[in-house]
């Protein structure tokens, strides 16, 4: 496509958003800043997570994009088509053929390899913010790893609901040192984080912060030892490919009250649907 | 054995807000103590008795002299300890009674009394039983064991002031007329808690103005003589 | 009597503009011992509670402070991150107005708990016991542990508060005016709380007050201050009933008698 740079963003931008990629990558966990660009897209359509695709993505990446877990709802599509269109590169719904996935809320089913990376969408990278309104606060309580009070939200919610209630955006400690929101992915997720061997890479494009889980990492979700940390599910099994494994949207089917529980991550549950029908015929 | 020694104390209050005249009360004094005997301060009203306890104990800054007092085996002088030494001093070893109750507001009579034991590490159990022990003795009747003497009769409060003084068993004891405001009955049993003590070897020095107590317990008097007299 | 001092400072001096709030202001406290600073507004003793804690670094001088293994720190040379630590562990803040320091959206438990928390304790039950314990010293009703302190009485509120910053075991508690604000009777049943719970803990305090009937029931030592400087140091009862200085005649005569 002529008229614009390869994937969009000029290549200054990109060395700048390189550089702090590298930096995040180096303190796992720790927000850094950058100088977010206006992107051709609203703030809260994943304009973060776009530039940290775009500054990572080669002319030999296969990118994957999904929203919710899905390769076919409006922003994943828009993203995935606005990478073909600037960048040229090839584009996949199948986890596993992807090198680069842009992801919004969801983790897919399918375990990473250390040669993809896993780019996050992320809304509000401070996982401190609802408690701690001053952002020179909770940079300093990041500073003294001072995190007592993200304990107490969850020690009052124990208290007065018998247990967490945060289901998704659940916070984590990142290489026992940083405390991290993992962005809107549900708690299901979260154990996944946690010794993935995929480089993981946050982008939040409002905020102008970037941050990182390098492969292998550390991730702990905070708990306590006698109320430990536990990723829920639906208790159902998928309506369509029967798996009770991965993590369930609930579909209203009808105006009757019909509902049908079926995998948010539409690639596994495809792959499923076309394994047991090979089996079958 | 001399368990508290005066030498050369004099005291005096300079009172900035009168334009910084000096009064003096006591000049030179010399005063021994031993254990078990009980010295009464005598002399007319304003000859400086009180001010000489409460030299003694170091709620007054003595103006010059020393007050050696046998604590813990050595002689300690009161006039130039630091705030701590006279704290640990007061704990252990030198008791007072003063004719008022100056005490924490709302804690119950059996409370004020106990504390002392508590804070030498008594079981609070075990400190309440001696001091409810000692109250009864003194006739306060149980019924007011748990209730603050704010409210108490002027020979209650004094009674509870008492058990205060009594119940740590200090080696030395200074007592503020201890039976003012007392009657017969229960000024009996304050000369029979004086006269064990000093059996126990208690040196006790008294402001007594009751003469029957005073005969009852003092060994000897201790003239206070008013300064513009003797000058 | 030859035990090491808690915290001492030497020298310390501080201006705000042409006002010289301390000057030359030496202090000493030691383990266990509650040490009042008293003398009337504007009179430094905020600013030098201030200055000891670490809060305010004076112009000149230095506090020091003996830590629990017996080393000595130069507070104002502490880096941030262990002054902020001692300040959460070893240390206490009372304030007068207790929302300054509790978390008013938090429940009374959550309060209590959140210095075991920031010092790394992860044990629902074991802070939950705890806090109801503690509770229970402060007299709060430990039924209340579920509730938001904005449904406490302000005589609640600062047990509460007390029962927050003990709940640590700090050697050291700084008070400004931990009384101030509350009724009489509510003032007397939080003065003989404070006054039990630092003899038994053996607790350190450093206490600012206006009000000498506060100083004579909670300190062993009484600092005067008057215009920046110690005028008058002692034990309490001393300075009191045989004021030396000109301004503490005066302010123990302007106290109404009861």
């Amino acid at each position: 496509m002529k008229g614009y740079n390869f994937g969009y963003l000029d290549e200054q931008t990109k060395r700048m958003i390189r550089r702090a990629i590298l930096k995040a990558v180096a303190i796992p966990g720790h927000q850094v800043p950058f100088g977010s660009r206006e992107m051709p897209l609203p703030y809260g359509w994943g304009t973060g997570g776009i530039q940290v695709t775009a500054s990572v993505l080669g002319p030999g990446d296969t990118l994957k994009v999904i929203d919710q877990g899905a390769d076919d709802t409006t922003n994943a599509v828009s993203i995935r088509r606005f990478f073909a269109r600037t960048a040229g590169v090839r584009t996949t719904t199948h986890t596993e053929e992807a090198s680069v996935i842009q992801t919004r809320h969801r983790i897919p089913e399918r375990q990473l390899r250390e040669d993809q990376i896993l780019v996050y969408q992320v809304p509000q990278p401070e996982p401190l913010s609802r408690l701690e309104p001053s952002q020179a606060e909770t940079k300093r309580l990041h500073a003294l790893a001072d995190y007592g009070l993200m304990q107490v939200k969850l020690y009052e919610d124990i208290a007065r609901l018998g247990q967490v209630s945060i289901s998704y955006d659940y916070p984590v400690m990142v290489n026992h040192r940083y405390l991290m929101s993992p962005s809107p992915i549900p708690a299901f997720d979260n154990p996944k984080m946690h010794g993935m061997p995929a480089l993981q890479l946050f982008g939040a494009g409002r905020e102008k912060r970037i941050y990182a889980i390098p492969p292998y990492t550390d991730v702990r979700s905070l708990d306590f030892d006698d109320h430990p940390f536990r990723a829920t599910r639906a208790p159902h099994a998928c309506g369509l490919c029967g798996a009770t494994d991965s993590y369930l949207d609930e579909v209203v089917t009808d105006d009757r009250g019909g509902r049908l529980f079926v995998c948010s991550d539409t690639d596994y549950c495809a792959s499923r649907r076309e394994t047991t029908q090979a089996a079958a015929q | 054995m001399i368990m508290l020694r005066a030498e050369q104390l004099s005291k005096g209050f300079t009172l900035h807000l009168q334009g910084g005249v000096h009064i003096p009360v006591l000049a030179g004094l010399d005063l021994e103590l031993r254990a078990g005997e009980c010295v009464a301060l005598s002399g007319p009203s304003g000859a400086g008795k009180s001010t000489l306890m409460r030299s003694l104990y170091g709620n007054y800054r003595a103006g010059a002299g020393r007050i050696l007092v046998r604590h813990r085996g050595a002689m300690v002088d009161l006039a130039a300890a630091d705030p701590r030494t006279i704290l640990a001093v007061r704990e252990e070893t030198l008791g007072y009674v003063s004719q008022f109750l100056r005490v924490m507001p709302r804690v119950p009579a059996v409370d004020l009394v106990a504390d002392i034991l508590i804070g030498r590490g008594i079981e609070a159990d075990e400190a309440r039983r001696v001091a409810a022990g000692l109250l009864l003795r003194l006739n306060i009747p149980p019924r007011l064991h748990g209730l603050p003497p704010a409210t108490f009769s002027g020979g209650e409060q004094q009674r509870v002031n008492l058990a205060r003084g009594f119940i740590g068993g200090h080696p030395i004891l200074l007592l503020d007329e201890p039976t003012a405001s007392l009657d017969a009955g229960n000024r009996a049993v304050v000369i029979e808690m004086i006269r064990e003590a000093k059996a126990r070897g208690t040196a006790i020095i008294g402001i007594f103005h009751d003469a029957e107590v005073r005969d009852r317990v003092a060994d000897r008097l201790f003239e206070v003589t008013p300064l513009q007299e003797a000058a | 009597m030859n035990e090491p001092t808690l915290v001492s400072a030497r020298g310390v001096s501080l201006a705000f503009g042409a006002i010289r709030a301390l000057r030359d202001v030496e202090l000493d406290l030691w383990p266990g011992e509650v040490l009042a600073i008293v003398g009337e507004s504007g009179s430094g003793k905020t600013t030098l509670l201030n200055v000891v804690s670490g809060r305010l670094r004076p112009d000149d001088g230095a506090v020091w402070y003996r830590d629990p293994q017996g080393v000595l720190h130069d507070v104002h040379a502490m880096p941030d991150p262990a002054l902020r630590r001692l300040h959460r562990s070893d240390w206490g803040f009372v304030h007068q107005n207790p929302r300054e320091n509790l978390r008013m959206g938090v429940t009374a438990g959550g309060n209590v708990g959140e210095r075991l928390m920031a010092q790394g304790a992860r044990h629902y039950g074991d802070i939950r016991a705890a806090a109801i314990d503690w509770l229970e010293q402060v007299e709060i009703d430990p039924a209340r542990i579920d509730d938001f302190p904005r449904t406490f009485s302000g005589g609640m509120l600062q047990r509460l508060q007390i029962a927050r910053t003990l709940v640590t075991h700090p050697r050291l508690v700084f008070m400004d005016e931990p009384t101030g604000g509350l009724d009489v009777s509510v003032q007397a049943r939080l003065l003989d709380l404070i006054r039990t719970l630092v003899a038994r803990l053996r607790i350190a305090v450093m206490l600012v007050t206006h009000d000498i009937a506060v100083a004579r029931l909670l300190a062993h030592r009484i600092v005067v201050m008057q215009g920046g400087r110690v005028v008058e140091t002692g034990l309490t009862d001393q300075v009191l009933d045989d004021p030396q200085h000109a301004y503490t005649q005066l302010l123990v005569s302007s106290v109404l008698q009861a």
